[in-house]
């Protein structure tokens, strides 16, 4: 049995390099996912909630972080970390992935350009620099966070939005003027006609799994309408039964038989012509 | 501990050309994705897209760009309780900025039924799951209507008038949060 980790990213917004982003959203999140404690004995696996023990991080060796370069005209030209408008006029790409040791972890060149060792090595050298720096603002940015967890000050992503910029917006929590409420609701209870069916309560088989009323068991092929308790067995869709039929199928829960037998059965979407009502009160079959 | 707050980001793209088979002959065809936090899309979000589907068609003008499809994607950043409310916040906010001719503004409301018999609003994640019934509801600025409104747990139906009662209250200051930022963001 082994653990199934799963990296779900999502693209906000694209400004150019998502690789980069990419690599450097990834690698956090895996160095900041904390996972189930667990304990093996010969055949026995505990695995501890959360609150049982503190769930520990995963045994990250190194932070591999990606570093794109655009090329143009040949290699004359070279850009960092390329925004939107210059990767889609760029004739060449180059992207290193390299952690801090200096390690190069992935390299890989596409488009028309050809270019010369020199030219790659002087870049990678640009990226173990850069992928200094980087390392060093992910670190930090961890330490903040597992600080504000600890001190229980507020942390997660809705705090790192800048509240400066002009398009966010935040609204401390408000009090609300509840002091006419209950009038107010006293009033449109009164004037609204009270409920006609009292419902009962949805037995509980299984989680997941409700009943409400009980079943009638099925008369295909019965030619007699075995007149039974009609009232003590509702169920919600009764009422709607008789307004939208088409919302009511039948499958094996014959709603439509429990409306009281003596009315006349409106089945709007019926399709015979003319429903004829048999004595005794045969409903037609729907040929769904 | 405290966690992040809810934040969706909702973007709205359209009206737009519309594949042949999704277009309506006499309006803007509506159609909501919801992208969950973690995983893929699921049966809940499913439902969820069709709520929020439900409350836009009722706003949206939609008789005015026929043939067209406006589509409209919520990416679930963070959740802490009061997620739909927060999704029909956003949605409301994004078709505004888009420029979409609306009928009306709408904002989500949770309210939820403590077993105590307390109303809470925009409860948290934990407020939820202590709770007895959650009710949300989408509220409309013409005349505080309701335009969508479920619930999750039982309740009577004087509490259901009561939280609704409250809900249309919030949705006060909710509007009013909803004058400021556009007056901020267009103020430039």
């Amino acid at each position: 049995q082994v653990w199934q980790i799963r990296l779900d990213m999502h693209l906000l917004n694209h400004d150019g390099n998502i690789t980069d982003a990419a690599s450097i959203a990834g690698i956090v999140a895996l160095c900041h996912f904390r996972r189930p404690d667990v304990s093996v004995q010969g055949e026995e696996v505990t695995v501890y909630t959360p609150e049982e023990r503190d769930p520990v991080p995963l045994s990250i060796h190194h932070m591999p972080i990606c570093v794109s370069f655009a090329f143009f005209h040949q290699g004359t030209y070279l850009l960092v970390d390329p925004t939107e408008r210059e990767e889609r006029v760029m004739h060449g790409l180059l992207v290193i992935a390299m952690n801090k040791h200096e390690e190069i972890c992935t390299i890989q060149t596409s488009g028309v350009v050809m270019l010369l060792p020199d030219q790659i090595l002087r870049c990678s050298k640009i990226t173990a620099v850069k992928v200094a720096e980087i390392t060093e603002l992910i670190q930090k940015a961890l330490e903040n966070d597992q600080k504000a967890r600890k001190e229980g000050g507020k942390f997660g992503f809705a705090e790192s939005i800048p509240n400066q910029r002009i398009t966010a917006f935040k609204m401390e929590s408000a009090a609300v003027d509840t002091n006419d409420v209950e009038q107010q609701a006293g009033e449109i209870i009164a004037k609204a006609d009270p409920p006609s069916e009292v419902f009962t309560n949805p037995v509980l088989h299984t989680p997941g799994t409700a009943q409400i009323g009980e079943g009638v068991e099925s008369s295909w092929g019965d030619l007699e309408e075995s007149e039974k308790e009609e009232a003590a067995e509702e169920e919600g869709e009764s009422e709607a039964a008789a307004f939208e039929c088409e919302k009511v199928k039948t499958e094996d829960t014959s709603t439509l038989r429990e409306t009281n037998g003596d009315e006349p059965i409106v089945l709007s979407d019926s399709e015979e012509e003319e429903v004829v009502i048999l004595k005794p009160q045969e409903l037609p079959r729907k040929t769904r | 501990v405290c966690p992040g707050d809810t934040s969706v980001l909702a973007g709205v793209y359209g009206p737009a050309e519309a594949k042949i088979s999704k277009e309506l002959p006499d309006r803007a065809a509506l159609e909501v994705l919801l992208r969950p936090k973690v995983g893929l899309p699921g049966v809940l979000e499913r439902s969820r897209e069709q709520l929020l589907r439900q409350t836009c068609e009722a706003v949206v003008l939609g008789v005015l760009h026929p043939r067209t499809a406006v589509s409209l994607v919520l990416q679930v950043l963070s959740d802490a309780g009061s997620l739909l409310s927060c999704c029909l916040n956003a949605a409301c906010m994004a078709l505004l900025d888009a420029g979409l001719p609306l009928t009306a503004l709408f904002c989500g409301v949770t309210c939820t039924l403590q077993p105590d018999g307390a109303i809470l609003l925009d409860p948290t994640a934990r407020q939820e799951q202590e709770a007895r019934a959650t009710l949300t509801f989408a509220i409309a600025s013409t005349g505080r209507k309701v335009l969508m409104s479920t619930t999750k747990g039982s309740c009577s139906v004087e509490e259901m008038q009561h939280c609704l009662a409250t809900a249309q209250r919030a949705a006060d200051t909710i509007f009013q949060f909803y004058r400021d930022s556009v007056s901020r963001r267009y103020s430039k």
